[in-house]
């Protein structure tokens, strides 16, 4: 039962639900970026929302079945095909021994998210499997590479049989969402004119995003604080270098930072922005802290 | 010492324990610390200690915003520092050389010092473990003698050689893995700083003194000589 990789593509790595109480030692979270959509890719298959699968940044990726396996695919859709036919994303799918999967450019969303029964198989180091290149943690491999050309993956589950996710359910990557953000941090320290500028102007996702950080262009955004001393950052966290062009930082952020922020993005929306193509225009609002909290707990227990 | 609790996210409080960069604060950081761990239980998701600030993330199932401020205020009653002794003493071998630390002679410049006398006044003193972060295993210790003190290159280098010693202002770090990054390179040690298995050899709190070791001990101890111009 394997799966091999004949090419990698731009970037495909296997990604859990990243590591948790490690950030003390300097070791980044980590874990899938469009948590929804991993976690729904692994729903269909009747695994643990959190179980190891292939996040397909771009795509390129190309693999075929030495096995007959039922696989789920959600997230961004990359023009996929089985054999030229094209295959959408959002639901569980048979694909036969020798059967070809491919992956070509994004048609809409950046991170497309492939599961198999019971979860790819991979060594676990400090919690979980996630692939971080930088920090030689993860992977299939625990060297933290990316998959690359001859890779085998196997996984321990049985197939179940294909569905698709009722449509209520599939997040729309279409719509411009304004992305949420709980204030907080050095928010204080910004100037009033930066802070009606923050909530009121169209930001434009920058070429310069990954999954440390995605660059957001618009208005010069100005923090009085000359200086700040290091200190642990949140997932979602909206740093302000000193150009005045915010960062979101992502799952394989450093742990501390020394830039001023103005609070974090909700997980939803961290998850939202990860599907985001250079060149998506977005609004930043604010949200509650009460509010925020409910309704990620909501998603949580409704799914 | 006048705490603070600020909102940074949806699931993380940070606690500000002072306001500058000192070694006096360290057993008070040490001590908050170990009782956030036990004042949070099961509900901590990650604890990130800096220099002078607990950032504390629980997990949103168990706690809302208000419990996780009461756990905090309860675990801070009756605060006191860890003892003095609380840290481990580690000697970490260093091979201070030209071939393996582009920046040896640009701070003997910089200092009016000569390249000897960079090497001792850097290990003339024990340092401060304050924090780790920036990558696995990456401690930041100081403070540096301010003749020494250096602000980063203002391009940071895509690729530092693993075991890499470097100085940033009055802080000075061994880079534990090959990464990209912008201090000044003074030397290389052979010492293993970081391990999945094992975690980090260096905890904030420890103490770090830095032995000058010749080439051939530094190849004995496990050491990659390979020159900083190839490592590139």
């Amino acid at each position: 039962m394997s799966l091999l990789i004949e090419h990698g593509g731009t970037l495909a790595t296997l990604q859990d639900g990243g590591r948790h109480g490690v950030r003390h030692l300097g070791v980044t979270q980590g874990g899938a970026a469009d948590w929804i959509s991993h976690g729904l890719a692994n729903a269909l298959l009747g695994n643990p929302r959190q179980a190891a699968a292939i996040e397909i940044t771009f795509g390129g990726l190309t693999l075929v079945a030495e096995s007959d396996v039922c696989l789920a695919l959600c997230g961004a859709d990359l023009d996929a095909t089985i054999d030229g036919e094209p295959l959408r994303p959002w639901r569980s799918f048979r694909l036969h021994k020798g059967q070809r999967l491919r992956f070509a450019q994004p048609r809409q969303g950046v991170r497309a998210y492939l599961a198999a029964p019971g979860g790819f198989e991979a060594p676990t180091m400090l919690g979980s499997c996630s692939s971080v290149l930088r920090e030689g943690l993860g992977g299939l491999r625990g060297d933290g590479r990316p998959l690359a050309e001859g890779d085998r993956l196997n996984w321990p589950g049985v197939s179940p049989s294909p569905r698709e996710l009722p449509a209520a359910q599939i997040p729309d990557f279409g719509s411009p969402a304004p992305l949420s953000v709980v204030l907080g941090a050095q928010i204080g320290d910004f100037t009033g004119q930066s802070l009606f500028d923050a909530f009121n102007s169209d930001w434009e996702v920058d070429a310069r995003a990954d999954r440390m950080g995605v660059r957001l262009l618009g208005p010069e955004l100005r923090c009085t604080r000359r200086s700040m001393i290091s200190e642990g950052v949140p997932l979602g966290a909206l740093q302000v270098p000193a150009d005045g062009q915010p960062i979101v930082l992502l799952n394989d952020r450093q742990t501390i930072g020394g830039y001023p922020r103005l609070g974090a993005l909700t997980p939803l929306s961290v998850a939202r922005l990860a599907q985001c193509l250079p060149g998506t225009r977005l609004r930043l609002t604010p949200v509650g802290l009460d509010i925020a909290q409910r309704q990620h707990r909501r998603w949580l227990g409704a799914t | 010492m006048t705490p603070r609790i600020e909102v940074v996210g949806i699931d993380s409080l940070i606690l500000r324990l002072f306001d500058s960069i000192d070694e006096a604060h360290m057993p008070w950081m040490l001590a908050a610390a170990k009782r956030l761990r036990q004042a949070f239980g099961a509900a901590l998701t990650d604890l990130v200690p800096s220099y002078t600030t607990l950032l504390v993330q629980y997990d949103l199932l168990q706690l809302d915003d208000r419990r996780a401020r009461t756990l905090i205020d309860e675990a801070l009653e009756g605060l006191t520092p860890e003892a003095g002794d609380a840290g481990r003493c580690h000697d970490v071998p260093v091979w201070y050389d030209r071939r393996v630390s582009p920046e040896l002679e640009t701070l003997a410049e910089r200092s009016g010092l000569s390249v000897a006398g960079v090497i001792e006044t850097h290990c003339r003193q024990s340092y401060q473990v304050f924090a780790l972060g920036f990558a696995p295993g990456f401690a930041f210790m100081g403070l540096v003698e301010p003749i020494l003190a250096t602000p980063r290159l203002s391009t940071p280098r895509k690729r530092v050689p693993a075991g890499s010693l470097g100085i940033a202002d009055r802080q000075t770090a061994i880079y534990p893995q090959a990464s990209p990054g912008g201090w000044n390179l003074i030397g290389r040690s052979p010492l293993r700083l970081f391990d999945p298995a094992d975690g980090s050899l260096l905890q904030p709190g420890d103490r770090v003194r830095f032995m000058p070791v010749d080439r051939a001990e530094f190849i004995r101890l496990g050491g990659d000589d390979t020159p900083f111009e190839v490592t590139r």
